[in-house]
């Protein structure tokens, strides 16, 4: 991070002591909401308040507060949060490639490495949403931005949803893939977590691992958590083929991969 | 009614005589054949129940042994009835006797198809006096407590263990909510089986099994009590199991359900003629027993594009329409889905959504029309979508919807919270009532944006199902006319359980349902 200070309107930002900004700076001001398993009245709102005394904030207050239904209470809370964070020593790791548009990808693979690109994807285990890996590789895509179909020089097979792991590597190794692309949608109890180490695993006991690129999305992925699973790189929310692809393809010249479309020469 | 649309009545006729003749075709291959869904049903429904000592429901076990003898061509009813003249056994105590490996019910004598029918008819009546009880415990709660007022506000539970499931889906009910769907456990739709018992643990919902609907049917009818209004509980008839869950529910006087004839094809890869035969047994028994069934054609548009696809959806909805017409399903139990699924940021998307939903309820005018709220673009940004939300609601009050699944402004996040189904269910109730007469009041522009839109989509959908009756059904579907989903006619799960019909073949169930038999 270049600089620890940088100017706004009336005072100097201290990016080494950073605080929610309501209308002034520092004012910490932040807004919540939650529900107490507490029936509603006068005990329930100075419970809140408490409550977010505890978590941090100053002078909180109830704005508003509702009975959910008896022995429950809602609350809208707003108060000053006092932790700061140090924004200068924040390092996120990051998909590091430069993003390329679905045209320059398919040139950029025309060019540097002069074969098809074959990728396979699938929702996998118990997951029956297709809406993240069709976003990614169906033609159509999503928000305006085409899918892996409509790349120039890639072919994108997508196996759709409840793919067991077994059969998502099984294809991946009869159409020689380059990448394999695993989408998680549902969270619940860390469903997601146990399907993708489970996918690794598999990979690793196939001596896959290293000849394969693994990469994971969906609305709860980040590219941190898919490495710390042991993934090559992760794309959450916002993220579209283009993002996909232009990993993969740098990734295949960074491997050397250009003349090697057989899994079993990599 | 004079359409506020101008569409033409020609055209509507036109397509609902299409989906007519493509209902009657395909009714013909349903007429021929059987699967082990359809017979595991028939035997739910004369009593058999439980499981053996590896969790195997005892239905299962049965119908395994009669298709591996090569009988199921003959029916379960015809081995059942048979067996029991042979043995003077009831259905449960003869299929606890083959799961013990005591009785092999295709090795006994045997007698004539008119022998084993009558045999087991009393089996029949004992069943179809249990659903009439049950359907008429809801008509004499609706005539004592009362119901909500249309759009009907349904929300869902998805917690994964019965008993939370409970706590929130009454939660719910006091906060408003006409009807609790208790979504299933991710993956369930693929089971060819019905799990047994109460359940705590699943994800992204909770098993259906009859003894979870017996629960959240009780604590349903506490809280009806409670808050002075019947509360509907809606399940899932659909999936490998569509018709014993269908018998499920009848018996546990279920209220509504979700059941397509595509849907399982196109988005579960389910076998087309497994489910297609499936889905007649199923519609049979939810039209006998005051089941409002509820289409998926809104999932079409998570997969598809909204705007581009809307035809697609009509077409559909004319489809599912005849389909419970031969089921014998009245108009009032036909919850044909749509869905407000259009990208927030389209020029005038609002008015395209309000056209579809208008042409809905005019092509329907009885039916009781199933809206979807958004969910493929919902962002995380919470606030976004609640006011994504507020203008689905607008549109429904608008165009008359009648049950209203409310969007959550936390969809793309979590299963809901439960303030999240307060925040969704204040937002519905503030906008149905400040807007209660708005589509009385208001009426569009000759040739405007909103009239051309759905003449436009009503023409398309004629189109496409003038195709669909030359091409077929099975055809349409395998060339991905439906949600841009490709399906073989013999791919898929569950073909192995599809088989013909030989001519002694006889289904008791069926004849005296569509009867009406009481």
């Amino acid at each position: 991070m270049a600089e620890t200070m940088t100017t706004n309107a009336t005072a100097q930002v201290d990016l080494t002591k950073v605080k929610p900004y309501g209308d002034t700076l520092n004012d910490g001001m932040t807004q919540l909401s939650f529900t107490l398993p507490v029936p509603y009245g006068e005990e329930a709102e100075e419970a809140a308040k408490q409550l977010a005394k505890k978590m941090g904030f100053e002078e909180p207050n109830v704005t508003y507060y509702h009975e959910l239904c008896p022995g429950y209470t809602y609350f809208v809370v707003y108060g000053k949060a006092q932790a700061t964070v140090d924004y200068t020593t924040i390092k996120v790791p990051k998909v590091d490639v430069e993003i390329m548009d679905r045209v320059a990808c398919g040139e950029f693979i025309g060019e540097k490495i002069k074969r098809d690109v074959v990728v396979v994807g699938a929702s996998t285990g118990s997951d029956a949403h297709t809406v993240g890996i069709d976003a990614i590789i169906q033609m159509k895509g999503f928000h305006g931005h085409f899918g892996l179909e409509r790349f120039k020089n890639v072919v994108a097979i997508n196996m759709g949803s409840q793919v067991p792991n077994e059969e998502l590597i099984a294809k991946a190794k009869e159409i020689n893939a380059d990448a394999i692309l695993v989408s998680q949608t549902v969270t619940q109890k860390d469903i997601h977590i146990k399907n993708l180490t489970n996918m690794v695993e598999l990979m690793e006991a196939e001596g896959l691992r290293d000849k394969i690129i693994l990469t994971c999305g969906g609305p709860r992925i980040s590219h941190e958590l898919a490495q710390e699973l042991g993934y090559d790189a992760g794309f959450g929310p916002g993220k579209y083929a283009e993002h996909v692809m232009s990993y993969i393809a740098e990734e295949i010249v960074k491997r050397g991969w250009q003349d090697k479309p057989e899994i079993k020469d990599r | 009614m004079e359409s506020k649309l101008n569409i033409d009545p020609k055209v509507v006729d036109s397509a609902r005589g299409h989906a007519k003749k493509i209902a009657e075709d395909m009714q013909k291959f349903i007429d021929v054949h059987t699967t082990v869904s359809t017979e595991r049903t028939i035997l739910r429904l004369l009593g058999v129940d439980g499981i053996d000592d590896v969790d195997t429901p005892l239905p299962n076990v049965v119908v395994e042994q009669v298709q591996a003898a090569g009988g199921l061509e003959r029916g379960v009813a015809y081995w059942m009835g048979n067996a029991m003249i042979q043995t003077g056994l009831q259905p449960q105590e003869i299929a606890e006797k083959m799961s013990a490996g005591e009785l092999d019910i295709t090795k006994l004598p045997t007698a004539s198809a008119k022998e084993a029918e009558a045999a087991i008819m009393p089996a029949v009546h004992a069943a179809l006096k249990k659903i009439k009880a049950q359907t008429k415990a809801r008509q004499d709660y609706l005539a004592r407590l009362g119901e909500g007022s249309q759009p009907y506000l349904y929300v869902i539970v998805a917690t994964g263990n019965i008993y939370e499931d409970v706590i929130q889906a009454q939660a719910a009910a006091r906060q408003g909510a006409d009807v609790i769907a208790v979504i299933r456990t991710t993956a369930q739709s693929l089971l060819d089986y019905v799990p047994y018992g109460p359940t705590t643990e699943g994800f992204g919902g909770t098993y259906a099994t009859q003894e979870n609907f017996r629960i959240m049917r009780k604590a349903l009818d506490e809280v009806g009590e409670e808050v002075g209004r019947y509360i509907r509980l809606c399940n899932y008839s659909s999936g490998m199991c569509m018709p014993e869950i269908a018998a499920m529910g009848a018996l546990e006087r279920l209220d509504v359900m979700l059941n397509d004839a595509i849907y399982g094809i196109l988005f579960r890869d389910i076998n087309m003629q497994r489910t297609l035969v499936d889905q007649f047994f199923s519609r049979v028994i939810i039209g006998y027993c005051g089941i409002i069934f509820n289409s998926g054609e809104d999932n079409y548009l998570t997969t598809d594009d909204a705007y581009e696809s809307a035809h697609t959806v009509t077409a559909s909805q004319f489809i599912n329409e005849q389909f419970a017409v031969l089921a014998n399903i009245q108009e009032w139990q036909m919850g044909l889905g749509h869905a407000f699924e259009m990208d927030p940021s389209m020029k005038d998307g609002f008015l395209y959504e309000l056209s579809q939903a208008i042409m809905a309820r005019e092509i329907f005018p009885n039916a009781c029309l199933k809206y979807m709220p958004p969910t493929k673009f919902m962002t995380g940004n919470i606030f976004r979508g609640h006011i994504q939300d507020a203008l689905f609601n607008l549109v429904s009050v608008w165009s008359g919807q009648s049950i209203q699944l409310l969007g959550m402004l936390t969809e793309a996040i979590h299963t809901p919270h439960m303030h999240d189904r307060y925040l969704s269910i204040e937002n519905a109730e503030y906008i149905f009532n400040n807007c209660r007469d708005i589509g009385e009041e208001v009426e569009f522009k000759k040739d405007g944006i909103i009239q051309k839109r759905a003449q436009e989509v009503l023409g398309k959908a004629d189109a496409l199902l003038a195709d669909i009756e030359k091409d077929g059904l099975f055809s349409t579907i395998e060339h991905g006319k439906f949600g841009g989903v490709k399906r073989p006619k013999d791919g898929g799960h569950g073909l192995d359980g599809v088989c013909t019909k030989d001519d002694q073949y006889f289904n008791p169930f069926i004849p005296l349902m569509l009867g009406g038999e009481e």
